[in-house]
């Protein structure tokens, strides 16, 4: 199979690996070929975007693709012990290694996993008829050309399914490596589903090993909350200034199920989040929260779609960003009430802070509501430091530097202090102030 | 400030241990004088000294005039979301001491100094654990400045209308905290525009500020005057000499 190891340095030739996945990948994860197949169709119909395309004005992925990168290969997963060690979360909890889009079992920790839970890599689950119910049937590939990218692409992926009624107090810890001196294009793939009243917290942390060659992460994860099912979901992109990564998390929330969702933004050449959300019944509770802290010539870019189909459900939306040098930075969030979503509660807040000339924001709310019985807001703004602050942090025998720390970290902290495990809550802060002290 | 005038040369010596009350109109620049002071970088000085134990302040950034010793009590404390009162003074208490060679306080002595401190203002400790001044009525926010001045220790405080907003309970307390801290070391420079405060923080020399010059000084008595004439003759005497 190292065939498939090959030179991806222009779109057509992305097209080409994708036009020969369905040969390639054909008896491999057989339930799986029709949904490839559709992906490759509209991956070749739509191609990539350019900065002409609505949903990618901002951000150009243009660099990506004349960037000189290989296609993942499906070789075994190599690294062993080595990322470990840069695991997030020191604490026990459960660790689950993904290395260039496949799990790599030996480095993870999955003997022993609590009652209820299992973790396992799509290959193992061929004869599993949980995956073919959930697995590409939520993120649609549909005008997507990152999802069709991926779903036309995967090689494997990582399934987790936490039965119904089963709490799992232990962290689930995701460590999703590129081996980054390979030059690779890597397709990820997660699903994550929760049966009904389970509960889960998971962490999805990238990281690149190895010598730093540009790299390309395009990662799909759905997660699926059944019935009052509750999920904390924080991810942290902290990798390095070499990563292209495209980041697609599509959630499906049903009937009372919780959702709390937090993205962090620190590191990387270019980062583009989608972050969708189906509240796909009543008394539905989806928080999504976000921090990005730009610098360098980093371009973050943070897309949400929060969508509100059936009534009584809560939604509630926080981004905050410093951009600082040339750094671009970009939001926006989009929600949707449809005609039945009544007595939806909806708001949305994005905050900004430049702290260069250079540094640029686009932020873009965008409400649509076919309803007429909600409550909804939505504000942006963006602006400097706060010089009375920085005056009375200086009066007070505060040196300069450390004033507009105290104050940027004050800014930003804010939204991880929402992170409901203290343990996680504690290290985003550290990684918060290495970052701000850089 | 946009090319307009406001302090026209204020000759001014306070003694260590000694209490200077400057008094003075609306307009008249007492909380200018208080803002140069303090190194508020919207002011230009293009002439003078401020001489601090042999140093000359306006040379020093804002910073380092606090670690020398200024302090200044602000007529609107600002709030800053985000950021514990405690964990504040914390890092300005620290900063102070490294530079003047002193050890950080830690964990334990640091709040040991806060709860002696909190005394002296009748701070409670919730007040201490909440972000700077956020929400803070305007008697806790002066409140909480006369409290980090007890913290930080100045050996000159320049109390910048301290008195204004407050209701007399407030005035009470936060008068017996400054007076607290009255010491044969520390000078203190108060700027009010009512004698009331005086009352309470009573001061060894008065000065009269009227149009960026200090007109007339007199001892606590001239307060007094003021207070029952008002300052029209003030103004009629100085505007006569010009």
């Amino acid at each position: 199979m190292s065939s498939l190891i090959e030179t991806i340095s222009t779109a057509e030739q992305f097209l080409q690996s994708v036009a020969q996945s369905e040969v390639l990948y054909g008896d491999h994860l057989p339930f799986f070929a029709a949904q490839r197949v559709a992906a490759a169709d509209e991956f070749q119909r739509i191609g990539f975007p350019t900065t002409r395309h609505e949903e990618w004005k901002y951000t150009n992925v243009a660099p990506v693709l004349k960037t000189r990168l290989r296609n993942s290969h499906p070789e075994e997963p190599q690294i062993l012990d080595k990322v470990t060690a840069k695991k997030l979360v020191k604490s026990d909890g459960i660790l689950v290694v993904i290395e260039n889009g496949r799990l790599n079992a030996a480095a993870s920790s999955l003997s022993g996993l609590p009652a209820g839970l299992t973790i396992n890599a799509f290959s193992e689950l061929e004869k599993d008829a949980r995956l073919a119910k959930y697995l590409g049937n939520y993120a649609s590939v549909k005008n997507e050309p990152f999802v069709a990218l991926n779903t036309s692409m995967l090689f494997d992926g990582v399934a987790i399914f936490v039965e119904a009624k089963t709490v799992i107090s232990e962290q689930i810890h995701l460590l999703v490596v590129t081996t980054s001196a390979d030059a690779l294009a890597v397709q990820p793939r997660l699903l994550v589903v929760l049966g009904a009243h389970a509960e889960c917290t998971v962490t999805e942390q990238h990281l690149t090993y190895g010598e730093t060659l540009p790299h390309f992460t395009n990662l799909v994860a759905e997660t699926v909350c059944e019935t009052n099912a509750k999920l904390n979901y924080i991810k942290l992109e902290d990798t390095d200034s070499k990563a292209f990564m495209v980041n697609f998390h599509q959630a499906w929330i049903e009937r009372d199920a919780y959702l709390h969702i937090t993205t962090l933004c620190l590191n990387g050449a270019l980062i583009r989040n989608n972050l969708h959300i189906r509240l796909n019944d009543q008394n539905c509770n989806a928080y999504l929260n976000g921090l990005y802290i730009v610098n360098g010539n980093q371009v973050v870019d943070n897309h949400s779609l929060v969508d509100h189909a059936f009534p009584n459900c809560y939604s509630s939306e926080l981004y905050k960003g410093i951009i600082d040098d040339h750094g671009q930075g970009v939001f926006n969030g989009k929600i949707f009430v449809r005609q039945d979503a009544q007595k939806t509660n909806a708001y949305q807040s994005n905050k900004n802070l430049l702290l260069s000339n250079n540094a640029s924001m686009n932020t873009k709310p965008q409400l649509e509501i076919f309803a007429d019985d909600v409550k909804c807001s939505h504000g942006a703004t963006t602006g400097q430091i706060d010089e009375e602050a920085l005056f009375y942090l200086r009066a007070r025998g505060i040196g300069e530097l450390s004033a507009r720390a105290l104050l940027n970290h004050a800014f930003a902290a804010n939204v991880i202090e929402q992170i409901a495990d203290e343990a996680i809550r504690s290290v985003m802060l550290e990684r918060l102030d290495r970052k701000l002290d850089a | 400030m946009e090319g307009k005038e406001i302090l026209r040369g204020i000759n001014l010596t306070v003694k260590p241990g000694e209490v200077h009350a400057i008094m003075g109109p609306n307009g008249s620049g007492k909380s200018t004088l208080a803002s140069v002071l303090a190194g508020r970088d919207e002011y230009e000085v293009s002439k003078g000294e401020v001489m601090l134990d042999g140093k000359d302040l306006l040379e020093m950034s804002p910073e380092d005039r606090a670690r020398a010793g200024v302090f200044l009590a602000f007529q609107y404390p600002v709030e800053i979301p985000g950021v514990s009162n405690a964990n504040f003074l914390k890092t300005a208490v620290n900063e102070v001491r490294k530079s003047r060679g002193l050890e950080p306080l830690d964990s334990k002595d640091f709040l040991r100094l806060m709860q002696e401190k909190m005394k002296l203002v009748e701070m409670d400790k919730a007040m201490t654990q909440r972000s700077v001044n956020e929400g803070f009525s305007g008697g806790e926010k002066k409140r909480n400045e006369i409290f980090q001045m007890a913290m930080l220790e100045p050996t000159l405080a320049i109390l910048d209308e301290t008195d204004s907003g407050l209701d007399i309970d407030a005035l009470r307390i936060v008068s017996q905290g400054v007076n607290a801290l009255r010491s044969p070391e520390r000078s203190f420079v108060v700027i009010t525009h009512y004698q009331r405060l005086l009352d309470y923080i009573v001061p060894d020399v008065v000065h009269v500020l009227y149009k960026g010059r200090i007109v007339k000084s007199g001892p606590k008595e001239l307060a007094l005057e003021l207070e029952e004439k008002g300052y029209d003759w003030i103004k009629e005497e100085a505007d006569a000499t010009v």
